[in-house]
């Protein structure tokens, strides 16, 4: 860290490495609150095609629900075998399995652990759409028309991956609860009626899962929006951006997750 | 009810098992053709290395903060529990085991195949668009052998690596997270850890991580070779690629518990 590398106006090489991923990282976060805020206020007084939402809502939700179910089913089955395995070790009475299963699923699971595949598909699917357009000159075509890329574009999506995403998470975390119940009766003799306990979920565990649902699905559809309408470099520029949206949004999920989780381990006590 | 209608749902239904059908022994038929390079070895070494850097290395930030979070949300989420049961003295146990079995791999599988593996169909994609893969073939280099397994190996390789590293980066996160939330020491972590974790439970998860890589790594190649339909199509397979692999971790992981477990 010289005198004469300061001086021309450069950051020394150590701070610039530190540095530039911090300012890149805060110009995307800056980028991303800028498109919420836009996305938010023209909800109220846009003017959008009609039939769009619904549209997307069909793409967005029914087209990833058999995706969902199947990912999710899985997910219950694993996680019940591994705890009834488990608790076996420590204790032989496997009647609190369900009840247990079924609180962190509703407080937490449902929604993390489905809105990492959802992210998946439905992020790579808004960030190729959207980025495709990009690259093809669509998107200038429409700002042409004098027609707002994020009104016609990003709103739509976002309202129907909302909707549609924490509906969809909802049947799959359900579809969850029948797999593992499944599971428990056919591998460790707990009878249906034993395992469907939902005695332990209280009204805060169902609002704290669905805010999480909604806070996720809702950061997926800006992440992927953002990414698709960053898009440059041709076709090879649409493999990256959606290889962004994924990342972006599965980070995102787990670091909303985290602060979520957190506020409601003070406020909402189980 | 027309013969259409009726036919309709069998139709679909079919078509889509089908189309699986045709994927599995695509990348089955893929993967045989891959390993046949291996014996004796013509793999491109500068690819390889080259793959081992850009899917590993730059993939550490990104698993490093996965799993410190992953490893914090776990204890935030089974600290309820803790406090009800009581169970203070197995909260250093059930993390880590939970992380080194499953969570961890799973979560790294996830993040993996997000970065890198729509990263690769898209590469692999637009090479077969842009007829770069034909271009390979005219100048007599095996396609197979520079370009599918050196990402194969890679991708394996690279996996179990960051799956290593991020269930350390977990595991210390659950234990600050614990000692923050739950007044557990982190003596008291390891201590109620130790005895009851085998060297069993690590390698069962660093084979299903290598299992999930080789899952991620087959469908990106066979989607990204498979590539058709210029520009567009190469979204197309990204998609159809990170979604496939998705599904197939699950499925794995599903089947690798019961087999393993």
């Amino acid at each position: 860290m010289t005198q004469a590398g300061l001086s021309e106006g450069h950051a020394p090489a150590t701070s610039r490495r530190l540095g530039g991923p911090v300012i890149d990282g805060l110009r995307d976060l800056r980028d991303l609150f800028r498109l919420l805020g836009r996305t938010l206020s023209l909800i109220s007084h846009g003017k959008r095609e009609k039939g769009a939402i619904v549209e997307q809502m069909y793409f967005i939700g029914n087209r990833s629900l058999v995706f969902m179910c199947i990912t999710m089913g899985f997910i219950g089955a694993i996680i019940t075998f591994q705890s009834a395995v488990q608790s076996q070790r420590l204790l032989p009475d496997l009647t609190m399995l369900g009840a247990t299963f079924i609180k962190l699923l509703v407080r937490d699971m449902a929604a993390s652990l489905g809105a990492m595949p959802l992210a998946t598909r439905v992020g790579a699917g808004i960030a190729a759409e959207i980025g495709s357009m990009v690259v093809t000159d669509q998107v200038d075509a429409l700002r042409m028309c004098a027609a707002d890329p994020v009104d016609y574009l990003v709103v739509p999506r976002f309202i129907a991956a909302t909707l549609m995403g924490t509906a969809v998470l909802i049947i799959a975390g359900a579809v969850s609860i029948v797999s593992g119940m499944l599971i428990a009766n056919g591998m460790f003799d707990v009878n249906f009626h034993t395992y469907l306990n939902f005695s332990m979920v209280t009204l805060g565990d169902v609002a704290l899962g669905v805010t999480k649902m909604i806070a996720f699905c809702a950061a997926i559809a800006i992440i992927s929006a953002q990414r698709g309408l960053a898009t440059f470099g041709g076709s090879e520029g649409v493999g990256t951006a959606t290889t962004r949206a994924v990342v972006g949004s599965s980070f995102a999920i787990i670091v909303l997750n985290f602060f979520i989780s957190g506020l409601g381990y003070f406020f909402v006590p189980s | 009810m027309s013969r259409e209608t009726l036919f309709a749902l069998p139709a679909r239904v079919g078509a889509g098992i089908l189309s699986v059908a045709d994927q599995v022994g695509g990348m089955t038929l893929l993967l045989g053709q891959a390993l046949r390079r291996l014996f004796p070895p013509r793999v491109d070494r500068y690819e390889l290395v080259r793959n081992l850097h850009r899917m590993g290395v730059q993939s550490l930030p990104i698993v490093i903060a996965t799993a410190a979070f992953t490893g914090a949300i776990m204890v935030i989420q089974a600290a309820p529990l803790v406090i009800r049961f009581n169970a203070r003295a197995f909260i250093g146990w059930g993390a880590s085991f939970v992380t080194f079995r499953e969570v961890g791999p799973l979560l790294i599988a996830l993040m993996f195949n997000g970065r890198v593996g729509a990263n690769n169909a898209a590469e692999l994609g637009t090479m077969v668009v842009t007829e770069q893969v034909d271009g390979l073939r005219a100048l007599a280099i095996d396609p197979i052998g520079y370009l599918v397994t050196p990402r194969i190996l890679a991708m394996v390789v690279m996996i179990v690596a960051l799956t290593v590293l991020g269930d350390g980066v977990a595991v210390i996160g659950s234990m600050i997270t614990g000692d923050l939330l739950l007044d557990v020491h982190p003596r008291t972590f390891i201590a109620s850890a130790l005895p009851m974790l085998g060297p069993w439970d690590v390698i069962v998860g660093l084979i299903k991580s290598a299992i999930f890589g080789l899952m991620i790594a087959l469908t990106s190649c066979y989607f990204g070779l498979s590539t058709r339909g210029g520009a567009p199509g190469v979204g197309r397979s990204v998609n159809a690629s990170v979604v496939a692999a998705a599904s197939g971790i699950f499925v794995a992981d599903y089947l690798s518990t019961f087999v393993l477990g």
